[in-house]
Formats: C-alpha cells, structure tokens, sequence
C-alpha cells in the first residue's frame, strides 16, 4: 500500500494511537493531584477561590479523562491486533503487568471518579475528598505499572526465554528493571511540568484578557511554582536517564547525539545542532563544543562513548529522527526552568501578573509540556529500534500477519476518527478553559451548577413563534 | 496435584467477561434505545442514570482483555489478529460512544444532535460487532501453532451477523429494564412498553442460536444431546423460558427493580449456555485452555493479585453504585 510494508503500516497505526492517547493521560495525571491539592486546601483554609478552582479544573478533568479511556481502550487491544507475535511470546512479562494496572489503577479511578465529578453533594466532604485522592492514586499506580512493562521492554531482565517464549522467573527484577526508576520519574515529573504548563497558560490568558480575578492569578501563581520546582528536577532526573541509558543502550544514545566514530581516549564533543545522514554514515552541518559531550554524557572531562557505526547497520536506531526529537525536548527543558524563573523574578510587587511580555510567553509555553513528552517517547521508542524487547526480539518479529489492505483501512479510519473526536474534544476543552472560573459564595455550590442545566424545552418539536410558518422538511 | 491455574484463570476471565456484559450491556443499551426516545430532557436523563458509572463497567472489558494477554497470551494473539477487523470496529463505536458521555453536554444546543447521533451510532456499532465477535468465536478459527491461518474477511458470516443483531436485541433490553428501575413516570412507561417486544426478541435469538449451533458443530450436538448430559443440561433452556414467561408478567405490573434482575438472569443462562457448549475450548474447535496458558510463573504472580484485589474492587463499586442510587428525575443533572 503506496509502498509501506505491514510493518510501516502496524508501527504507524500503533505510534498515532499511542501518541494521542499518551496526551491525555498525561494531564490526567497532573491534574488528579492539582485536583487533590485544591481540595486539601479547600476544606483546609476554606477559602472559597480553592473551590472555585476545582469545580473549574474538575470539569476539563471530566472531559480529558473520557478521552484518555476511549484512547487507552484501543492500546489495550492493539498489542494483540498488531502485535501478536510480540504478545505470544513476551505476554507472560506485559500481560501480567497490564492486569495488575487494570486490579490496581483502572478500577480504582473509575470506581471513584464517578463520585469524584456527581457526588460533590451526595457524599460528605471527608468522603468526596477521599475520592478525588484515589482517583490521583490510581493515575500515578496506572503510570507505574505501565511504565514498569515499557522499561522491562527496553531494559528486560529477571526472565528466561524456555520453548521459545519468555517465562518470568524474578518479578522484583523484572519490575525494578535498571531503566524502571528512572523512566517513571520522568514522566511522572513530565506530566506534572505538562499540566502546570497549561494550567499557568490558561491563567496567562484570562489575565491578558483583562479577567484579573484572585481565581484566576491563584491558578498562574501556583502553577510557576510548580514549575520552577519541578522544570530544574526534571532536568536532573533526565540526566540521570541518560547515564542509564549510555549504560544499557549505548546504541541509543549514540543516535540521540548523531555521534558515528568511536575515538577511545579523546573526549567528545557536544553537536549542538546537526543533521545526521543515516545512509552517509556521518552528522553533517554539525555545530560542536567540545568536551560537552563527554561531560554530559559521562559526567567526566574525557569520557567514552560509542559512535553508531561500532553497531551494525542492522541494529542502529534512526538518528536523524531521535537527535532531533531529543534536543526538542531538552531544549524546551531549558525554556521552562528559564520561564519559571522570570516568574519568580516578577513575584516581588505582583509584576508576575501584569507583566504582559511574561503573560504572553506563558500563554505560548502552554503547549510546550505536551511538546517535550511527545518528544521525549519518540527518544525512547524509536531510539530502541530495531528492538521491540530490546536485544531480545527485533520489531519485525512481533508484527502480526495482517495484509497492508487491512491495515490501511484502520490506519484510515483511526485517523478520520482521531482527528474528529479528540480535535472536538480539545476544542471543547479550549472552550471551557477560556469560560474561566465562575466565582461564587454561596455555602450551597450545586445549586450553581448551572451551566449545563438548559431550560426544559417540551415544545422544541414546534416552531419557537407560534405565527412562524411551520417549516417543511427544510433546516431551521 | 497442584492448582489447576488455567482452570481458575478462565473462572477469573469468565467472571470478568460476564460481568462486562451485564454492565456495559445496560450502558450501551440506553444508547440502543435512544432513537426510540426523541425528548431531550428525557435523553439527558437516560445519560444521567449511567454516567457515573460507566467508565468503571467498560473497564471490564480491559480486565478481559489484560487478564487473557497475561494468562493465556497465545489466546489472546490468535483472538485478536483474527477478530481485527470487528475488535477495530468495536472499538471505534466505543470510541463515539464514550466521548458523547461528556461531549453531548458541553457541545453547543445546535450541536448536540450530533453527539446524540454519535452515541446511539456508537452504541450500535459496538454492540452489533462484539455480536460478531461471539458469533466467529462460536464457529471457531483457522490456527497454526501460535499463527492465525484464517482470512481478514472470515469473520464475516450470515451466523455471526446474526449474532451481531441479536446482541443488539439483548442489550436493548437490559437498558430497558434498567431504565424502568431507575426513571419514573411517562418514560419508564415507554421503557415498560418497548421490554416486551424486546424479550420476545431476546428469546427467539437465544432459541435460533441454539437450535443453528448444534446443527452446524457436532461436537456441541454431541455435548447436549447426548446422555447423560442431557438430564444436566436441561434445566438452562428450561430456566430461560420460565424466566422469561415471568419476565413478561412482571413488565404488565407494577415492578421497579425485578424486570432488570430477571434480565441480567436471562444473560446469564445464555452466556452459560455458550460456556457449556464451547468448554474447554479456548480457541475454539482445537486449542484448550491448557494448551494455551501462559508459564505458571505469570499465571501464579497474577492470580495473587486477582484473588486480594477483585473483592476489594467488588466493595467499591457496590458502594459507588450506592451512592447513586433512586431515581434519576429529568433536570437533576449530575452535570
Ligand atoms: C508498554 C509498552 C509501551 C508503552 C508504554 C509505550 N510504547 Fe511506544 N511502542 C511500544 C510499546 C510501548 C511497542 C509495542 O513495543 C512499539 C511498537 C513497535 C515497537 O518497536 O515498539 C512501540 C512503538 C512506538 C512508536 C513507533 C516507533 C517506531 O516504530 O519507530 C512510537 C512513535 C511510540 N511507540 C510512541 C510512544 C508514545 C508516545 C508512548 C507514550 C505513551 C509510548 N510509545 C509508550
Ligand atoms: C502503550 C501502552 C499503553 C496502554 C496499552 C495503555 C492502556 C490504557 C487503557 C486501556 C486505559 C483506559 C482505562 C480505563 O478504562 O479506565 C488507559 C488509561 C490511562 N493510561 Fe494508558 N496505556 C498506555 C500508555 C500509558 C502510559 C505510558 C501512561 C502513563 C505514564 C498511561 C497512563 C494512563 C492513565 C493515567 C490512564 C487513566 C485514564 C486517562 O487517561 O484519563 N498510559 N491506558
Ligand atoms: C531538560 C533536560 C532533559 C533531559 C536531559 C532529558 C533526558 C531524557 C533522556 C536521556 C531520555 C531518553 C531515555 C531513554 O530512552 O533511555 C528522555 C526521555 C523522555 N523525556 Fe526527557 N529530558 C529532559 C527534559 C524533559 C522534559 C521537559 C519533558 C516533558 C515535559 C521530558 C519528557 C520525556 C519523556 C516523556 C520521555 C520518555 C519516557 C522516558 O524514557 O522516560 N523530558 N529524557
């Protein structure tokens, strides 16, 4: 089908419906604890803007969440879909952690999520807030787990592959796998700095429009501290990563710095920027500092790494891709430790709510979050390539024997749909966020719940005018 | 002799595919039944009795899924590389489905009508293939070893599309019968009304495909009709018939709860039913349960899990579903 084999075809499939549904999860995540936190300060100091800004943020919560399982229901299924070869012979690994994500996580969230966005005046405010704190539990159990199977997979161990399939014999080691900690701090941290980023935004945005509410700066100011905690952690804890993966996938890292030639004894360099040509077997246009590299890399002034042609042709990730997708997300690191520090700079006197330049820079950084974890998963998976276990079983391994036709046909569909639904859902949420927090101080908040509640219309059947001509088939 | 882990596995799985059916089959039968009911605020009503806990009966679903990749791996690869075509479409309706929960609400009024559409159609979508998926499972795969050797397309036949539009029929009613529990007034009556026709539906279904499974498969002949089988057997179309003559009596009173309880009951003894027939056949003709199990080591590591945890996951659901309980009246959106 216009020349991609079903491999092309399965990894595109499962690479756009991963990549949708990571972003939601992703603010789930993050918002589930801002969720909580807000809670805890509600029934804490009682001050009525802590509840405003729940009942606001639980309402894109709702929306997001019902994205994030429709999307999570399709990866659930796909390992099988499009992977068979790859689930017969490593289920015994994932399955069983997918199981325990569904006991532990799945159904702990959906069991109080429910009471969580209805049950404000059904349950008292000890039980509702005991709700929204195991929703958040269940958010970062489901990221465990998952993550737990994705690291066993790039760094697998505490198996042994018996009639040709891969039986576990030391769960310990195969969930505190040597890239397990590492990764889950990551993206934990990922999506924390995500939601920050978009809730600063949206708090960004109302105050340009002249919305200059204690709500509204509540939300940018706790958001920047969020941010200025969490961007210069990530970075610490990435780096960390990147130790871990230089020892376990050299391969990998290798492709992330677009480094070819193995020069043991010299230091090497950091490429700024560079294009590196996989058929040349070179990084051209490279920009260098050098020692950087090493510094970086190895944390010492003349440390060795591997060039990509010390590996096979076979066994090289793609590193035009991932030298790419790795300074996007890192460079985008940099501007959010750079942004949460102006806003620390613009505390004294409340500048940080009027300064209209920083506003405006906050507003543009919204997306940035979802950007760099994006980023950061296309690092990842395709830095592992050719692999799917790395080391263990190559990509074109796992891939089930569909025709390139059928695969085509969902691959159409996924697309048509994705971009449908998720593009309205998102519309949606834009909507709701640009609606802002309604401020109110009545003890009783359902009954202002109002939004949804349209009047009743019992004569919708009927023209509104009783003397309008009643229309004959035609749109009204 | 050990545990038998397949054996509780497949209970486990068995349970968690039951109890998918009988809960999302409610969910995905208000959006059966909504072209049937025009009023919006009658709508937003049916959406409302459901909404809280919709999310918690898909996850069934994800527990029959997760639980059949980490117990019977081979199952699940040959299953869902043959089912791929409906399992896509399956889950394209729940898709459409389960975003119209919050969309319909949030859209603007001139484009509600849309997610109204998308969450009947997506209701019907799902249902209509997971009938599909029954009826392939029931006629059995073309496997090799680990490898699905069948078609794209074999899915595709007058049996299992029949089982598709029967489904339909199924879930219709288990929304009905739900909504009588929980509406009141000129809508339950409406629901009242349309269980009946939907029961008789329900059981010609059940007696088509009781009748045209035997015909075409030996082995499940064999297993009913043969003696002694038979005198055990004989009680589950008995149980169906008597349940749903009282089914019927009790849809011509004044009954709030009994008629969704009788239905789920009817479910019931159809999937047992099919148990029976299929047993031990995980991918039917050939591969049993046994064949098909993932190392004990899996098996054993997520039973501990399964065995604590399912109970525990049974409490809070109870209580979830506790906590909204009553009837549901028109403008008490939870929204
Ligand atoms: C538990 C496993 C798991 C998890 C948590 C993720 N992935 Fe992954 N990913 C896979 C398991 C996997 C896989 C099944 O193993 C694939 C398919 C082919 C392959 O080699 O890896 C893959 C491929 C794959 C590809 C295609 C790469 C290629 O084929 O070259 C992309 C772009 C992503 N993934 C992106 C993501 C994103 C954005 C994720 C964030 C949630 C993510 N992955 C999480
Ligand atoms: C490719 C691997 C993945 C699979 C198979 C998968 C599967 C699923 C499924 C089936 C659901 C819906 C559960 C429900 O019905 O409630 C879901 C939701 C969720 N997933 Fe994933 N997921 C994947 C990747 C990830 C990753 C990497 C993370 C986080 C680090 C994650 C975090 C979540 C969270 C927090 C939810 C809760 C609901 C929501 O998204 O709003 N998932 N996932
Ligand atoms: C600022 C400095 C940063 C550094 C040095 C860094 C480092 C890394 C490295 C080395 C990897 C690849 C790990 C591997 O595959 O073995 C990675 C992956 C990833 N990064 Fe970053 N990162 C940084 C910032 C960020 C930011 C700001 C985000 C998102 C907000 C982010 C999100 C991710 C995600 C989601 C992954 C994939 C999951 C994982 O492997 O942990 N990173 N990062």
């Amino acid at each position: 089908m216009f020349g991609f084999s079903a491999l092309d075809l399965a990894r595109i499939q499962f690479g756009f419906t991963v990549s949708f549904h990571i972003v939601f999860p992703a603010i789930t995540i993050g918002l589930a604890s801002y969720l909580a936190v807000l809670e805890a300060l509600w029934l804490l100091v009682k001050r009525p803007v802590y509840r405003d800004l729940y009942r606001f943020w639980l309402q894109i919560f709702a929306l997001n969440f019902a994205m994030g399982v429709v999307s999570g229901l399709v990866m659930a299924y796909e390992f099988g879909t499009n992977w068979s070869y790859f689930s017969a012979f490593a289920g015994g690994v994932t399955g069983p952690l997918l199981a325990y994500e569904v006991l532990t996580a799945f159904f702990l969230e959906a069991g109080f999520l429910g009471v969580m966005l209805f049950g404000w005046n059904k349950v008292g405010p000890a039980l509702h807030f005991f709700a929204t704190l195991m929703v958040a539990l269940g958010t970062l159990i489901s990221a465990t787990w998952i993550l737990a199977s994705n690291s066993w997979m790039q760094t697998p161990q505490g198996y042994e592959i018996i009639g040709g399939r891969i039986v576990p014999v030391d769960w310990l080691k195969v969930i505190f796998n040597p890239s397990f900690p590492y990764r889950l701090l990551h993206m934990t941290m990922a999506a924390y700095l995500a939601t920050a980023l978009f809730v600063g935004a949206s708090g960004a945005w109302h105050l340009l429009k002249g919305r200059d509410e204690p709500a509204v700066r509540k939300m940018l100011s706790m958001a920047m501290w969020m941010i200025l905690l969490v961007a210069p952690l990530q970075a610490v804890i990435g780096d960390a990563h990147g130790l871990n993966t230089l020892k376990y996938q050299p391969a990998k890292i290798a492709a992330m710095e677009g480094l070819w030639v193995d020069t043991p004894g010299e230091a090497v360099p950091l490429i700024l920027f560079g294009l590196p040509d996989m058929a040349a077997e070179t990084t051209r246009y490279a920009i260098e500092i050098p020692h950087l590299g090493s510094l970086i890399l190895t944390h010492s002034w003349n440390g060795r790494v591997p060039g990509l042609k010390s590996f096979a042709a076979i066994d090289r990730p793609n590193s035009t891709v991932v030298f790419w997708t790795f300074r996007v997300m890192a460079g985008l690191g940099m501007l959010m430790i750079l942004l949460a520090l102006c806003g620390l700079a613009l505390r004294p006197g409340g500048r940080i709510f009027r300064n209209r330049l920083f506003l405006r820079v906050a507003l543009l950084m919204g997306p940035s979050g979802l950007i760099a974890l994006l980023a950061g998963w296309i690092t990842t998976e395709m830095g592992r390539q050719p692999w799917v276990v790395y080391g263990v079983m190559r990509t074109k391994d796992a891939v089930s024997t569909h025709s390139p036709m059928a695969l085509a046909t969902t691959l159409g569909l996924f697309v048509v749909m994705y971009v449908l639904v998720f593009g309205t859902g998102v519309g949606y949420l834009v909507k709701l966020v640009a609606k802002g927090p309604s401020i109110h101080d009545d003890p009783h908040p359902n009954e202002a719940e109002i939004p949804h509640k349209r009047p009743a219309r019992p004569l919708s059947a009927f023209p509104d005018r009783p003397d309008a001509p009643i229309p004959s088939g035609g749109t009204r | 002799m050990g545990i038998d882990l397949p054996l509780i596995w497949i209970a486990i799985i068995g349970f968690g595919l039951m109890m998918y059916v009988i809960m999302d089959g409610f969910d995905l039968g208000i959006g059966i039944l909504f072209p049937f009911v025009r009023d919006h605020d009658e709508r937003d009503t049916m959406v409302n009795t459901v909404a809280p806990v919709w999310d918690g009966n898909e996850t069934w679903l994800v527990l029959g899924g997760a639980g059949l990749l980490a117990a019977f791996p081979l199952a699940y690869s040959v299953l869902l590389s043959a089912l791929y075509l409906p399992i896509l479409f399956m889950l394209a309706g729940l898709i459409w489905r389960g975003v119209a929960f919050e969309f319909r609400f949030k859209a603007d009024e001139n484009q509600r009508w849309f997610w109204d559409h998308a969450f009947a159609w997506g209701s019907y979508i799902a249902t209509f293939f997971q009938g599909v998926c029954l009826g392939t499972y029931i006629n059995g795969f073309h496997v090799d070893g680990p490898s699905y050797q069948g078609g794209a397309l074999d899915w595709l036949t007058p049996f299992s599309l029949f089982t598709g539009a029967g489904l339909i029929a199924a879930y219709g009613l288990l929304g009905a019968t739900w909504l009588i529990y929980k509406t009141e007034g000129d809508l339950q009556r409406r629901m009242r009304a349309l269980s009946q026709p939907a029961t008789l539906a329900l059981l010609a279904v059940t007696g088509v495909v009781s009748i045209w499974t035997p015909l075409v498969h030996p082995d499940v002949a064999r297993r009913w009709f043969s003696l002694p089988n038979l005198y055990f057997l004989i009680p589950v179309p008995v149980l169906v018939l008597a349940t749903s003559v009282l089914l019927l009596k009790l849809l011509r009173g004044d009954a709030q709860l009994r008629p969704f309880l009788l239905s789920l009951l009817l479910l019931f003894l159809g999937y047992s039913g099919l148990l029976i027939s299929l047993w031990p056949h995980i991918i039917p003709p050939s591969v049993t349960i046994w064949d098909a199990a993932a190392p004990p080591q899996s098996m054993g590591f997520a039973l501990v899990g399964a065995l604590f945890i399912i109970p525990i996951i049974l409490v809070y659901t109870t209580w979830a579903y506790y906590v909204f309980r009553g009837k549901v009246r028109a403008g008490e959106g939870y929204h």
